[in-house]
């Protein structure tokens, strides 16, 4: 068994002959929490569904578990799937099931546990969240951060070895933001698993990865722990932990000269 | 001059054949679905359950708009066409011509249409909901195959329950015909039944009716569930989506059921 689960070599990944990604070297080591960060629009997302095989890489490989995702059929993708969790950016719940059925779901689909075990199980995963008493609610009575949570114990539901988190504090409270980040530290310690996650929001992520990396244009522009990554004087990722206005990603978007433009509108 | 004219005819025929390309590629995406949720149906019998709740919500569901539509067509053939046979002083046949145009073809065609655009653009629009909101990505990450899970169930419930509307529909019509022709008009009571009984054949009439009921039941449910699957993750894409399925679904039934009783018609 490797000290990594999963293990991204030489990846290059594209749409209609525009390379999104460029010769990616990743590694993930077991019961760590990895982050991928980076401006929006640079592949982080893709990364992860190249690591969960929804799509196939161009060049290169992916493996988890010492095994190519892509090189696997309909059975063996589904057998890596079973050592996933994977937390989606709204959650995606399943609006016609009740808290209690959408983390019971793995459960149900998955296993032959009896009702009574799968019971107790959801309960438990729901008290892991603070949410054991919402379990009768519908995902439309609950708020953005309790959404959040419940698919969070949803994608533990089986205890994965893998959990990918897709922009988890995208459009949260401070408060709600704070407790994902605690539940995402305590989950991956609890469980032993690995935590890969993708974000822009350099804060919370910093508080809880253990390794972290930065892409742009299509590779990993800089990689290495938090404390060094705050300290790192290279001018994308200065400006992107410091969150400047401007630097190597301009603040405009590419144009003419804003002086003849003016005066042509106003010669029309 | 010539070039603007030749470059606007080139960009003409690319426009037609990049429609066209595109609509085959639809086309061939759409048999591939349907080939897929026969292969994973197994799901959809071993778990009976998954396909029943399906089967209330677009049959149980569709009930109410089948049984009032079907009391109003039967109503309307039984005005029409007393006027038209009690000219020729067949008026008698008026429960021929009621049952052998909602059996042969008002029954199964009208609840096709009402199917499609009540119970086909409800599957069009879950389905691009739950394609924008990730849960088939959910699923799929899940090891949950969601064409076992949702697309298959939701098939199996389209095809069950469209014979039993278009029977309830043909059924309900009869009624609405006699109700208009004896009580209201005066036609005998006894002609009404004992003539429709002595026309109306199981084989070439009731089973055919069946047989294009079900048909339409696999065309309907298959281009909702499709353009479901198929939608843009967008608002806009889904609404798009939900009136293709009527438009397709619609014209799909009327050229099957031009195609089935050339069939079934001997001339």
């Amino acid at each position: 068994m490797t000290s990594n689960i999963v293990e991204i070599d030489n990846l290059s990944f594209g749409y209609k002959r525009r390379l999104l990604h460029k010769n990616i070297n990743m590694v993930f080591p077991r019961g760590k929490v990895v982050a991928i960060m980076g401006g929006s629009g640079s592949g982080k997302t893709t990364l992860l569904r190249l690591i969960g095989g929804q799509i196939k890489p161009t060049h290169g490989q992916v493996r988890v578990d010492g095994a190519v995702v892509h090189e696997q059929d309909r059975n063996g993708i589904y057998k890596l799937r079973r050592k996933m969790g994977m937390l989606f950016q709204h959650g995606a719940l399943f609006t016609d099931l009740s808290v209690f059925d959408n983390v019971a779901f793995p459960m149900r689909e998955l296993t032959d546990l009896p009702e009574s075990m799968i019971r107790d199980l959801v309960l438990m995963k729901l008290n892991a969240v603070g949410l054991r008493g919402a379990y009768q609610l519908m995902p439309t009575e609950l708020s953005g951060g309790m959404a959040r949570r419940v698919a969070l114990a949803r994608a533990v539901a089986l205890d994965p070895n893998i959990i990918m988190y897709d922009e988890p504090f995208a459009g949260l409270d401070p408060i709600s933001m704070g407790v994902i980040c605690d539940l995402i530290r305590s989950l991956t310690d609890a469980l032993g698993a690995t935590s890969i996650i993708v974000s822009h929001d350099v804060k919370e992520t910093f508080l809880i990865a253990d390794y972290v990396y930065f892409v742009a244009d299509g590779e990993v522009a800089a990689e290495g722990t938090p404390h060094d990554l705050m300290l790192s004087t290279l001018p994308f990722v200065h400006q992107f932990v410091h969150g400047e206005k401007d630097g190597p990603v301009p603040f405009h978007y590419p144009a003419g000269n804003y002086q003849a433009e003016l005066l042509r509108q106003s010669a029309k | 001059m010539k070039s603007t004219l030749l470059i606007g005819l080139a960009n003409l025929l690319r426009g037609i054949g990049r429609r066209m390309i595109e609509r085959i590629w639809r086309l061939g995406a759409g048999a591939r679905l349907f080939f897929l949720t026969i292969i994973y149906s197994g799901e959809s019998f071993r778990r009976f359950h998954l396909t029943l709740r399906e089967i209330y919500f677009t049959g149980v569901m569709s009930l109410l708009i089948i049984i009032v539509s079907a009391f109003f067509v039967g109503m309307v053939l039984g005005l029409q066409g007393y006027n038209t046979l009690q000219k020729y002083g067949s008026s008698e046949a008026i429960g021929v011509l009621v049952a052998l145009s909602l059996v042969r073809e008002l029954g199964p065609v009208v609840t096709a249409l009402l199917f499609a655009g009540r119970a086909g653009t409800a599957i069009t629009a879950e389905i691009g909901l739950m394609k924008t909101t990730e849960q088939l990505s959910a699923m799929e990450m899940m090891a949950v195959n969601p064409i076992a899970r949702v697309v298959a169930p939701r098939f199996w419930a389209g095809v069950i329950s469209m014979p039993i509307l278009a029977a309830l529909f043909s059924m309900v019509g009869v009624l609405g015909g006699y109700l208009v022709a004896v009580p209201l008009i005066g036609v005998d009571h006894g002609a009404f039944w004992s003539q429709m009984q002595a026309s109306v054949d199981v084989r070439e009439d009731i089973i055919n009716g069946v047989i294009k009921s079900v048909v339409f039941g696999v065309a309907c449910t298959m281009i909702a569930l499709f353009e479901g699957f198929d939608a843009p993750p967008t608002a806009e894409g889904v609404s798009h989506a939900t009136t293709r399925t009527v438009v397709i679904s619609s014209l799909t039934v009327l050229a099957l059921d031009f195609v089935l009783t050339s069939f079934m018609i001997t001339v």
